[in-house]
């Protein structure tokens, strides 16, 4: 038997050092779309305001509506998404593998990310940075106070190399305590195993108020350690696919700097004069043949959830119970970093 | 004279067994080789689309991350293949403490299977019973759970003497590492030379005089003494590193987090009610007979275990032993959805981070393969010695 | 005869020691001689102190009705109002609320199947074709897409039926897996003898867990463009090759068993390999390692609580989904891990049960 379990690591050595490579070939995503008649959109397990189903399975989120929206321009019905919910772990490997088209699950840009996971990056739809959140009775009021302290992470994100970038620079010598389920994680600073938690803070805000006992026990704190621009993501490799998701989040932006809304959609369709709101929603070229999409690409799509600043007030802004300020997402003439490139 | 053998004939018909052989090794070696070569064709072409890098030469690079705890202190900077080295260690910590621990509570279990006692019977009964029929990993998150909901805050930690227990986990006071250890180190692996020599010497007295010499608390006497001497050579430090409590946990010490704690208390309890079936299984092959010999020759109960069946029960108990230690090791890769950094989950980690699924997977499998491997021959080489030898 | 004397009887002797009855028991069993009447002290001790107050906690002052208010009284017991406001999420998963009836009526068939294919009556002809019949309509019932049924997507299956499927597939595919490799690592063909120790070594000295995440993650590159594989069926591929591993190696130790007389009595007799393997060795050899089996099984139904962590949400994962996203019921989740060990141990106890009595039906012609 030692003989035999010897020749199997001979084995699986040999066959791990033929790496030969071959010739490659594009795959079609729109193709596939088309044929199957629906988007199969990878999100989050349970993030509230940006990827959540309700008991009933119904999915509501920032990142759910950009798939309503890809979902209204290509095929013309939001309704017609399948979602999958994909873990952090599993979230590249499901895009990869063409499990999913498109990955909107609160996915940060790296270059790692776009160099060697096989995805590419679209457009920022969220731009973020990592917090910390703790309890208030800790009294701590600064994350410069987190010496030697334990923090919970979740394993799989750049969470973790951020917290270590950060503890190293500032000599904090944190421990992490790294868990590989969302739940896990957050559960574990509930329950007072870490002083912190530390993710995004519109995951900060997320989880402090749908999954706190009581969302005033806890307090984020100001420092923002890094900068997160989360978007959707799609596979590498297929630019059609591509162009698609890229022009449809900036067309929904550059709705709301023209004053498109989901309410006045039809009117200015029917009604506008105005040469840039015609080109958005092809009444007077038809961007969508360029794209393989339909004339109404981007009216189907503002239709079916709004202009950027409707789908981010419905599910993250002030009024949500997320309450999360417009900031940097901003429009750049208000300001904010979101500046749609022009959709002609 | 030699006539010589007759000549060979090589009969090419279907009816040859020996030739149905030969077609049968060669259509399972091409069949197997086709779907070798179609799934490695498939993986290298998906690759290159996606392009996934592959290679092991992440390895070399810096991991960015931390490890929440560590046998040895592990920094950031340092490349991937040390963090593996440390959730080896990791793993290697708590699989050969769970084995220690899982081999003493599984064995008084399945003696205690024997008692006169009912009492003790129906308990041991009973534990077997509820920890062989729920799975691992319930217990494992079972355990996790009860102890970050029962112990205290870190800030309100329990304190016996310089022990304080608490959601931050068991610290403990830690000497100082200064030579004196190492000299006791030396003393204890010198320990294990004069024990050998002292049980030689004890097998050969007993049996040319038949005067039994204790073969257990001698020995722990040596093995004391001599680390004492080595620790007194070596300038007989006692600075300790105490723990104290600070401003919001517990600093300085050594401490046992709660994630190791929930991990060998799991493993520890799962496995030791298996160990107890093996080892009731092994005693229960013995003959019957032995066992009244043994009263007849009027050894009590007690000396009837250890001398008469144990030692024949452990020729049946060793191989299935082999297995529930092999058992444990791998189950202590379940450690990574409790947050204990093994090796599976530094290889997770490694696998987000670098997109080369391929290689951290095979790492994991490398490594496991290599422990099983290691447990199997040592369990192996223990039982050619206890096995009865046939005629 | 004159003088006529009257029976005079003596004293009754004293009765012989009592062996029978509770009180006789109790001498025997737990006040035998000092030691054990002090353990038996000690151990009673600690019983009486500790078990009525589990029990207080469990039971008497328990809280059983869907409210987590009561639940937060001081000094109540265990909340198991977490199970009853919770249980249709916990054992069916994310299934549609409303069509939680086929998956009722699915696991019920399954596990009426499984029960009766352990029952000596059902060992017929026509059990093979039972056995189709009813996996085919445990799949129609829990996918639909026909005769009016709704279709309902692999990954919404859940919870219980979802840990019933895993098990008895994988048990039923991997069996013939185990035996065709156990066969060949005894075979004299060096090829098929290397191949099949190779992958039962391999297969056996990593963990599940690592298999699982090779299928969840390196099956997708394995497989040609454009070629996807349901995750369900990736997982229970999986478990399938893990299973058939183990059972192949048990299988082995009972081919081994079998004495070297009867193959050879076989070959004198003129069957081919085939017939001997499957009219003299298999049946001896089956037989001897029934127990093992029983025990794989046990082990298998146990193991498929791992595929919670590639995401697929059998009984615990369903769980963990269901009280983890309600904040009112998450400080409770101790008792949704009490109710899932409840049912673990429920099924896995019958099944050992079942075994020790198969093992005594099977060693019935060794009792002296």
């Amino acid at each position: 038997m030692r003989i035999s379990n010897l020749k199997t690591l001979a084995v699986v050595a040999a066959a791990l050092g033929t790496l030969v490579t071959l010739p490659a070939h594009a795959g079609k995503t729109l193709d596939g779309i088309k044929a199957k008649g629906q988007v199969t959109c990878g999100v989050n397990t349970g993030l509230a305001g940006f990827g959540a189903a309700d008991s009933a399975g119904k999915w509501t989120g920032l990142d759910v509506d950009i798939c309503r929206a890809i979902a209204a321009a290509t095929l013309g019905d939001a309704e017609k998404v399948k979602y999958v919910p994909l873990n952090a772990q599993q979230r590249f490997t499901a895009l990869q593998s063409g499990e999913v088209d498109v990955l909107s699950r609160n996915t940060t840009f790296t270059l790692t990310r776009d160099a060697s996971l096989g995805s590419t990056s679209t457009v920022t739809t969220y731009y973020d940075g990592q917090g910390f959140m703790v309890p208030v009775k800790s009294k701590i009021k600064s994350a410069k106070q987190l010496k030697g302290q334990t923090v919970c992470v979740q394993s799989g994100t750049t969470t973790e190399k951020n917290l270590t970038d950060y503890s190293k620079a500032n000599k904090l010598n944190i421990k992490p305590v790294v868990y590989e389920q969302l739940e896990a994680a957050e559960n574990a600073y509930f329950t007072g195993r870490c002083i912190a938690y530390t993710t995004d803070a519109s995951g900060l805000a997320s989880t402090r108020n749908k999954k706190a006992a009581n969302p005033a026990d806890h307090v984020i704190l100001p420092e923002l350690i890094s900068k997160e621009p989360l978007g959707p993501m799609v596979r590498r490799g297929d630019d059609e696919w591509f162009a698609i998701v890229k022009w449809t989040i900036y067309g929904l932006i550059e709705a709301e700097e023209y004053g498109i809304t989901q309410a006045n959609v039809d009117s200015l369709k029917a009604t506008s004069v105005d040469p840039v709101v015609k080109r958005i929603l092809g009444t007077s070229e038809d961007t969508g043949k360029l794209l393989g999409l339909s004339k109404d690409w981007m009216a189907n799509a503002i239709k079916a959830t709004g202009n950027y600043g409707e789908i981010f007030e419905r599910n993250v802004g002030p009024k949500s119970p997320l309450g999360l300020p417009r900031g940097v997402n901003n429009q750049w003439n208000k300001g904010g970093l979101m500046y749609a490139y022009p959709v002609r | 004279m030699n006539p010589g053998s007759p000549p060979k004939k090589n009969n090419w018909s279907w009816r040859s067994q020996a030739f149905r052989g030969v077609v049968y090794q060669i259509v399972a070696i091409a069949a197997i080789t086709g779907v070798v070569w179609f799934l490695a064709h498939n993986t290298l072409v998906n690759m290159r689309i996606r392009g996934i890098q592959s290679g092991f030469d992440f390895l070399a690079q810096s991991a960015g991350f931390d490890i929440g705890e560590s046998l040895y202190p592990f920094d950031s900077e340092e490349s991937y293949w040390h963090a593996f080295l440390i959730g080896i260690t990791n793993t290697l910590r708590v699989a050969v403490i769970g084995i220690i621990l899982a081999t003493i509570l599984g064995t008084l279990l399945g003696v205690g299977r024997f008692s006169r006692n009912a009492l003790v019977r129906g308990l041991c009964l009973t534990y077997v019973e509820l920890f062989r029929n729920i799975p691992v990993l319930l217990q494992l998150l079972l355990w996790y759970v009860v102890l970050t909901e029962v112990l205290p805050a870190s800030s309100e930690a329990w304190q016996i003497g310089h022990f304080f227990l608490s959601k931050g986990g068991l610290n403990y006071p830690i000497p100082v590492w200064a030579t004196g250890q190492l000299w006791a180190a030396f003393g204890i692996v010198g320990s294990f030379v004069l024990i050998w020599i002292y049980r030689r010497w004890a097998r050969l007295q007993f049996e040319a005089t038949g005067q039994p010499r204790s073969g257990f608390w001698v020995p722990l006497l040596i093995l004391i003494a001599c680390s004492l001497i080595g620790w007194a050579l070596g300038g007989a430090p006692t600075e300790l590193n105490y723990p104290v409590r600070g401003e919001f946990s517990i600093e300085n010490g050594g401490a046992l987090t709660p994630e190791f704690l929930a991990v060998l208390l799991g493993l520890t309890l799962y496995t030791a009610s298996f160990i107890a079936e093996v080892v009731r299984g092994g005693i229960a092959s013995v003959a019957r007979g032995q066992g009244e010999a043994a009263s007849a020759l009027g050894l009590n109960r007690n000396q009837e275990m250890r001398l008469v069946m144990l030692p024949q029960a452990l020729r049946v108990i060793i191989p299935p032993l082999t297995n529930q230690y092999l058992n444990l090791t791998k189950n202590s890769s379940l450690a990574v959805a409790i947050g204990y950094p093994d090796v599976v989950s530094i290889a997770n980690t490694a696998l987000n981070q670098t997109g080369r699924a391929v290689e951290c997977i095979s790492i994991v499998m490398l490594v496991y393969l290599v422990t099983s491997l290691g447990t199997s021959l040592l369990m192996n080489w223990y039982n050619s010695r206890a096995a009865i030898k046939e005629r | 005869m004159s003088n006529s004397t009257t029976f005079q009887p003596i004293a009754p002797r004293p009765a012989p020691v009592n062996t029978e009855g509770p009180v006789a028991w109790i001498k025997a069993n737990l006040l035998a001689d000092w030691k054990t009447t002090l353990s038996t002290f000690i151990v009673g001790g600690i019983l009486l102190w500790y078990v009525p107050q589990i029990l207080n906690w469990a039971l008497f002052k328990a809280h059983w009705a869907a409210d987590f208010n009561l639940c937060k009284i001081e000094g109540s017991g265990a909340c198991w109002g977490v199970v009853t406001e919770k249980y249709r999420a916990i054992i069916f998963g994310r299934y549609p609320f409303d069509e939680q009836w086929r998956p009722l009526v699915a696991t019920v068939l399954l596990t009426g199947l499984l029960v009766a294919s352990c029952m000596r009556m059902f060992w017929r002809a026509w059990l093979p074709v039972l056995w189709l019949v009813v996996l085919a309509l445990f799949f129609v019932l829990m996918y639909g897409n026909v005769a009016g049924l709704s279709q309902v997507d692999t990954d919404r299956w859940g919870g219980l039926p979802l840990t019933i499927l895993l098990a008895s597939l994988s048990l039923v595919a991997s069996f013939p897996i185990a035996l065709l490799v156990a066969l060949g690592r005894r075979s004299n063909l060096p090829a098929i003898k290397t191949f099949c120790t190779i992958y039962v070594e391999l297969i056996r000295g990593v963990p599940l867990i690592s298999v699982l995440f090779m299928a969840s993650f390196m099956f997708p590159l394995f497989m040609p463009q454009g070629v996807q594989i349901d995750v369900l069926l990736r997982v229970l591929v999986g478990i399938t090759l893990f299973a058939a591993a183990y059972s192949a190696e048990v299988i082995r130790g009972g081919l081994q068993a079998v004495p070297k007389g009867q193959v050879e009595a076989a070959a004198t007799l003129g069957l081919s390999y085939w017939q001997t393997q499957r009219k003299i060795v298999l049946p001896q050899a089956l037989a001897m390692v029934v127990p093992g089996i029983m025990n794989n099984f046990i082990s298998t139904f146990k193991d498929t609580s791992l595929v919670a962590i590639v995401s697929l949400y059998e009984l615990m994962g369903a769980m963990k989904m269901a009280v983890n996203s309600d904040a009112d019921w998450r400080p409770y989740i101790m008792e949704g891990y009490f109710f899932i060990a409840l049912i673990y141990f429920v099924f896995c106890f019958a099944m050992s049960r079942y075994s020790h009595w198969v093992e005594k039906q099977v060693n019935k012609s060794k009792l002296r």
